[in-house]
C-alpha cells in the first residue's frame, strides 16, 4: 500500500480491476453467477501489452449452453497452462442485449 | 349530405368528448391530470383540452367544413379518478398520427403542451404520459448509439459506469480544470463531466478546456489502461457554436459530448444526435430546468414525458436523480421512468406511474445517470437500484476525499466493485450494504477514509412530487 494519501496510479484492467485477486471461491461465485443468468461463457487470452485491444485472442470458440461450473473452471485452467504469460478474462455473452453481461479477467500474466 | 355553417360557440363535449371511441394503434394517446375551474363538468373539460391539443378553437369557424374534423380531431375518450385528489381526474386523449410532423418531438409537444396549458376553463393541467405509436417512433433516430454500442466502445462491462462532475462548478482555469479531471481519472473514475453552467465563460473558454481536458483523458488512458472519457459541454448559445465545438471535440479524438436538452431546446437536441451519429461520438444529456416544469403535482409535465422525448430526440445518457441524494425522486416513480429509458417494452404499471404501454422498436436504450449528492455509503442502494446500465456519478463525494480526486475516485471504484461482486455472489447488498462496504476497505485505505468522511451525511426530506395513491 502507498504511503498515506499519496494515491499512485495503477494500471488496471476494467471490472474488478480495483479489488484483491479473487479466491478460487470467489472466481467460482461469479461463473455460478454468469450461469444462473444464461449467459454463454467464454475464455480469452493476451499478451499484456496488448490487453488495451478490443480484441483479444479467443481461447476456442464460446462454450454454448454450457451450464456446468466444472467444465468452465477447467477451461480456465487449461488455457492458463497453456498461456501462464497473458492475462485471461472470463465473458458472459448475452445474446438478448448483444452485449457482455459479465466481463473480467481472471488471472494476469505471470510477472505483470 | 354536406354539413351546413352553423355559427357560434358550442359546447366542447359535442365534438370532443367520445366515450365510446377505440384508440387506434397508430394514435398517439396521452393521460393529461385535468384540475377543472370551479363548475364545469369534468367531460367539457376533458374535451376542451382535446380540443385545444388539437384542432379546435373557441369558436366554430366555417373553414372547418372544408376538411374532414373527424379525421383530424384529438378525442378525449376517457376519464378517471386520481387516487386521493378530489378535485382532479385524469383525462385520455387520442390524437390521429397525421397531427404530427414525422420524428418532430418539437410538433408534438408544441400541440400537447402549448395554449392549453394556460387555458382558463382549467385550474391545473399536468402531462402524466404520452403513449409514441410505434409508427411515430420508426420516424425518430433516438440515441445515437444507446447502451450496447457505448460499452463495446469503453470496454466496460458487467458493471454500472462510475463518473463525477467537476467541481468548482465555476471559477476555475482551464488548465486547473484539466487538472481535475486527471486526478478523477487516474484514480479510477471511468468518465467525468463538465458540470451544465460550464459553457464558455471568461474565466475558461472552450477550446482552452477542451485541449487541456483532452491531454488529461489522453495520460490517464495511457497510465491506466483503460478506456476513458470526459463529457465536454458543447450547449451554446446558437446551434452554429455548438456544432464548431461539436466538432472540435471529435477532433481531439475526445468519445464523448454533452448537451442541455431542455434549456438548449428540442431542436437543438435532436440536431445534436443526429450530429453525433454520423460522426462517431456519445452524447451525454443533462437536464437543466426540469424541476421547473416536473416538479408540481399538479400543473406542468411529469418527467417521464420528457424521458421519452429525450429517448425519441436522441441521448446516450439522462440524468434520472438518484432516489437517496440530495435532489427529489420518489423510487416507484424513478425506476418506472428508468425503464422507459432502457427497455424495449413497457407495460403499463400504474404503481409505478406509467399510464400506458410503450413499444420502442427497435430505438437503442438509454443509460440511467444518477448524480447528486451520493457518496459512498449510498454505492449498495445505488447498485440495486439503478443495475449495471447506469452511470453512478460521485461529485463532491469524489472530489471532496481527504486526499484529493484520485483517491475519492478509488473509493468508490473499490466500493462499487465490492458492490457488484457481493451482488453477483446472491447477497442482499442493500441489506448487507454496510458490511459489505466495511470489508472491502479492509484493501483500501483511500475508502476507509471516504467512509469515515461521509457517515453523518443524510438527506432526508418528503418527496414533493409523489406518486398519486389513495
Amino acid at each position: 500500500m502507498s504511503v498515506s494519501g499519496d494515491y499512485q496510479t495503477k494500471p488496471t484492467l476494467e471490472t474488478f480491476g480495483f479489488l484483491p485477486p479473487l479466491s478460487q471461491e470467489e472466481i467460482y461465485d461469479q461463473i455460478g453467477y454468469m450461469l444462473s443468468q444464461g449467459l454463454t461463457p467464454a475464455i480469452e487470452h493476451e499478451s499484456p501489452e496488448n490487453a488495451t485491444n478490443h480484441y483479444w485472442t479467443m481461447w476456442k470458440l464460446p462454450f454454448f449452453g454450457e451450464t456446468d461450473l466444472g467444465n468452465v473452471v477447467r477451461e480456465l485452467e487449461s488455457c492458463r497452462s497453456s498461456y501462464p504469460d497473458h492475462h485471461i478474462r472470463l465473458i458472459g455473452y448475452d445474446s438478448y442485449t448483444q452485449s457482455q453481461g459479465v466481463c473480467f479477467v481472471v488471472f494476469k500474466g505471470r510477472g505483470w | 349530405m354536406a354539413k351546413k355553417y352553423d355559427a357560434g360557440v358550442k359546447e366542447y363535449r359535442d365534438l370532443y368528448w367520445a366515450p365510446d371511441y377505440v384508440p387506434l394503434d397508430t394514435d398517439l394517446l396521452a393521460c393529461f391530470k385535468v384540475t377543472p375551474q370551479e363548475g364545469v363538468p369534468d367531460e367539457e373539460a376533458a374535451a376542451a383540452v382535446a380540443a385545444e391539443s388539437s384542432t379546435g378553437t373557441w369558436s366554430t369557424v366555417w373553414s372547418e367544413l372544408l376538411t374532414d374534423m373527424e379525421f383530424y380531431k384529438g378525442r378525449a375518450y376517457r376519464i378517471e379518478d386520481v387516487p386521493g385528489d378530489k378535485e382532479a381526474f385524469y383525462a385520455f386523449i387520442a390524437y390521429p398520427l397525421d397531427l404530427f410532423e414525422e420524428g418532430s418531438i418539437v410538433n408534438v409537444l408544441t400541440s400537447l403542451v402549448g395554449n392549453v396549458f394556460g387555458f382558463k376553463a382549467v385550474k391545473h393541467l399536468r402531462l402524466e404520459d404520452i403513449r409514441f405509436p410505434i409508427a411515430f417512433v420508426k420516424t425518430c433516430m433516438g440515441p445515437p448509439n444507446g447502451i450496447q454500442v457505448e460499452r463495446d466502445r469503453l470496454n466496460k462491462y458487467g458493471r454500472p459506469l462510475l463518473g463525477c462532475t467537476i467541481k468548482p462548478k465555476l471559477g476555475l482555469s482551464a488548465k486547473n480544470y484539466g487538472r481535475a479531471v486527471y486526478e478523477c481519472l487516474r484514480g479510477g473514475l471511468d468518465l467525468t463531466k463538465d458540470d451544465e453552467n460550464v459553457n464558455s465563460q471568461p474565466f475558461m473558454r472552450w477550446q482552452n478546456r477542451f485541449e487541456f481536458v483532452a491531454e488529461a483523458v489522453t495520460k490517464a488512458q495511457t497510465e491506466t489502461g483503460e478506456t476513458k472519457g470526459h463529457y465536454l459541454n458543447v450547449t451554446a448559445n446558437t446551434p452554429e457554436d455548438m456544432y464548431e465545438r461539436a466538432e472540435f471535440a471529435k477532433e481531439l479524438g475526445q468519445p464523448i459530448i454533452m448537451h442541455d436538452f431542455l434549456t438548449g431546446g428540442f431542436t437543438a437536441n435532436t440536431g445534436l444526435a443526429k450530429w453525433c451519429r454520423k460522426n462517431g461520438m456519445m452524447l451525454h444529456i443533462h437536464r437543466a430546468m426540469h424541476a421547473v416544469i416536473d416538479r408540481h403535482p399538479k400543473h406542468g409535465i411529469h418527467f417521464r414525458v420528457l424521458a421519452k422525448c429525450l429517448r425519441l430526440s436522441g441521448g446516450d445518457h439522462l440524468h434520472t436523480g438518484t432516489v437517496v441524494g440530495k435532489l427529489e425522486g420518489d423510487r416507484a416513480s424513478t425506476l418506472g421512468f428508468v425503464d422507459l429509458l432502457r427497455e424495449s417494452f413497457i407495460p403499463e404499471d400504474r404503481a409505478r406511474g406509467i399510464f400506458f404501454d410503450q413499444d420502442w422498436g427497435s430505438l437503442p436504450g438509454v443509460f440511467a445517470v444518477a448524480s447528486g449528492g451520493i457518496h459512498v455509503w449510498h454505492m449498495p442502494a445505488l447498485v440495486s437500484i439503478f443495475g449495471d446500465d447506469s452511470v453512478l456519478q460521485f461529485g463532491g463525494g469524489t472530489q471532496g476525499h481527504p486526499w484529493g480526486n484520485a483517491a475519492g475516485a478509488a473509493a468508490n471504484r473499490v466500493a462499487l466493485e465490492a458492490c457488484v461482486k457481493a451482488r453477483n455472489e446472491g447477497r442482499d447488498i442493500e441489506r448487507e450494504g454496510k458490511d459489505i462496504l466495511i470489508n472491502a476497505a479492509k484493501h483500501s485505505s483511500e475508502l476507509a477514509i471516504a467512509m469515515e468522511t461521509w457517515k453523518e451525511i443524510k438527506f432526508e426530506f418528503e418527496t414533493v412530487d409523489k406518486l398519486d395513491v389513495g
